[in-house]
């Protein structure tokens, strides 16, 4: 397959702009990133400087891959990361516009990679529980209902890669924020933390940048993950009640 | 040293504040087009509504004043977490699409402006008058009472007085199906087994504001409400 690609670049420090590159000869059942590769390996051999981007396991669990690809978080196929998305899903010969996560609290390092930080700050700030160290629990000592724990699991599955917020048309980090609140709220271990986490949360996410969540559903249609904004409302309610009885 | 943030510093407390100021405006929205379909009940029932709300004094302005307030607290709030949000995107994308949002959502920031020159106006012109084509003021009745009835009737014979109405009731509708929802959800107010009915709510009262509103200036326009 042939692809024109409108690629952002960008070195640290300087204004980027859109470069075109052609992929020709790609397979269709290349991922996204494999496509990448090529045109990497092509931009070697002519000595050029190959697009730089982020990825690590590949088979869309760690949360490191990621770019805006013709204006949708990891390509427009629905619950997919980047690195799971195939050539096939395009058509042939078309023109694939390519840019970085765009947010002030992710700045871009270099071409596609940005730095996400801001989100290390957001769990850093109350994204975890104090437990007893020691030997481990037994399994099934802590009751509970199986409606919760696949509640909590739901929001669990966040990798953290940002898409909610690349495609929030506020640049809004609500959907990665609430759902690792939920996680932990829902949860007895969560309990000891719990009148503090959205108090601290918000504020970190406040503190890096981000803009303001007004419910237009972009990051739950986005999220490779497929979570819920259902869980930014329980955020809301977090942070009042606690904001209440603080 | 740790400092505590004000509730009102983070965006979330911002848009609760937002969400409260909205609700009590919107109450207002809706008892007021309640009211002013009594246009159709004829002369008598608008004037008599009118006599009556005019003695309520201190009540009225009472309403008068946390309605003000309502709406500028909206307003800073509004404009405070747009202005957020504008700052956490300074470059913008080359190609953006949308899969989820609406229509509604993306013009809030239209829609809300557009709103709040609309109030001015429509102040001045049923109000104060001084937008109103009777000339000396407004026309009143044997009894001195001011004749509502008939300003309406004559304030919405100007075609183009009528156009501002129904275009700013399609943006207070618009306003009002994402307004309504995503008060809800800025509340905190959510539950698997009732979201379903967020949406029906937010559309059966956008809806019945929206079409009540337009429905006055078209009476009058179609020569169905005529002055007595
Ligand atoms: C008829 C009068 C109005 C009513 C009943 C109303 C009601 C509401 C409600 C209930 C919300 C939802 C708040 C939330 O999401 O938590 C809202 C949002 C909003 N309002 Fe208003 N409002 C009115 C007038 C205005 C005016 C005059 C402005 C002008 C600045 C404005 C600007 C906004 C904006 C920017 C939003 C946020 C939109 C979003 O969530 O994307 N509104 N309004
Ligand atoms: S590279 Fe790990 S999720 Fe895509």
């Amino acid at each position: 397959m042939d692809f024109t690609l409108k690629v952002w670049r960008q070195k640290p420090g300087t204004q980027g702009k859109l470069v075109t590159y052609e992929a020709k000869g790609i397979s269709s059942d290349a991922s996204f990133l494999e496509m990448l590769d090529v045109v990497n390996e092509r931009l070697i051999e002519k000595n050029e400087e190959p697009i730089a981007f982020d990825h690590d396991c590949r088979e869309g669990i760690c949360g490191m891959c990621g770019c805006v690809v013709n204006g949708y978080a990891h390509g427009h196929q629905g619950g997919t990361t980047l690195c799971q998305l195939h050539m096939r899903e395009f058509s042939d010969g078309s023109v694939i516009y390519v840019e970085p996560w765009r947010a002030k609290a992710f700045p871009v390092i270099k071409d596609l990679v940005v730095n996400r930080s801001a989100f290390d700050a957001i769990i850093t700030a109350g994204g975890y529980i104090s437990i007893r160290s020691g030997s481990a629990p037994d399994g099934n000592a802590m009751p509970i209902a199986k409606e919760t724990a696949d509640a909590a699991m739901d929001v669990a599955e966040c990798i953290g890669c940002g898409a909610c917020v690349a495609a929030c048309p506020n640049a809004s980090a609500m959907l990665f924020t609430s759902a690792k609140i939920t996680q932990l709220a829902l949860l007895p271990q969560g309990q000891a933390e719990r009148m503090t986490r959205a108090q601290r949360m918000v504020r970190a996410m406040e503190a890096a940048g981000f803009g303001a969540c007004t419910n237009h559903g972009e990051c739950e249609a986005a999220c490779p993950k497929e979570i819920s904004m259902d869980n930014i409302a329980r955020l809301n309610r977090e942070f009042i009640g606690s904001s209440i009885k603080k | 040293m740790e400092t505590k943030p004000t509730f009102y510093s983070t965006s979330v407390g911002k848009k609760v504040v937002m969400a409260a100021s909205g609700f009590i405006v919107f109450g207002f929205v809706v008892v007021h087009i309640l009211g002013n379909l009594q246009l159709f009940l004829g002369a008598d029932a608008l004037n008599q509504y009118a006599a009556f709300l005019q003695g309520l004094g201190p009540v009225k302005w009472t309403v008068r004043v946390l309605l003000a307030l309502s709406v500028l607290v909206h307003m800073v709030s509004a404009t405070q977490v747009t202005l957020q949000s504008w700052a956490a995107r300074p470059e913008k994308y080359a190609v953006q699409r949308f899969q989820e949002t609406t229509y509604a959502a993306r013009t809030m920031r239209v829609g809300g402006p557009i709103i709040g020159l609309f109030v001015i106006y429509h102040l001045m012109h049923f109000t104060t008058g001084h937008c109103h084509p009777v000339k000396d003021g407004f026309v009143e009745n044997s009894e001195g009472m001011l004749n509502v009835y008939n300003n309406v009737v004559f304030g919405f014979q100007d075609p183009l007085a009528s156009v501002v109405y129904i275009v700013t009731m399609i943006f207070i509708g618009l306003h009002l199906y994402h307004g309504l929802w995503s008060m809800m959800q800025s509340v905190g107010l959510n539950h698997k087994k009732y979201n379903h009915w967020r949406k029906v709510f937010a559309v059966l009262f956008a809806l019945f504001v929206a079409g009540a509103g337009i429905s006055l200036p078209v009476a009058v326009l179609s020569g169905w409400v005529v002055p007595v």
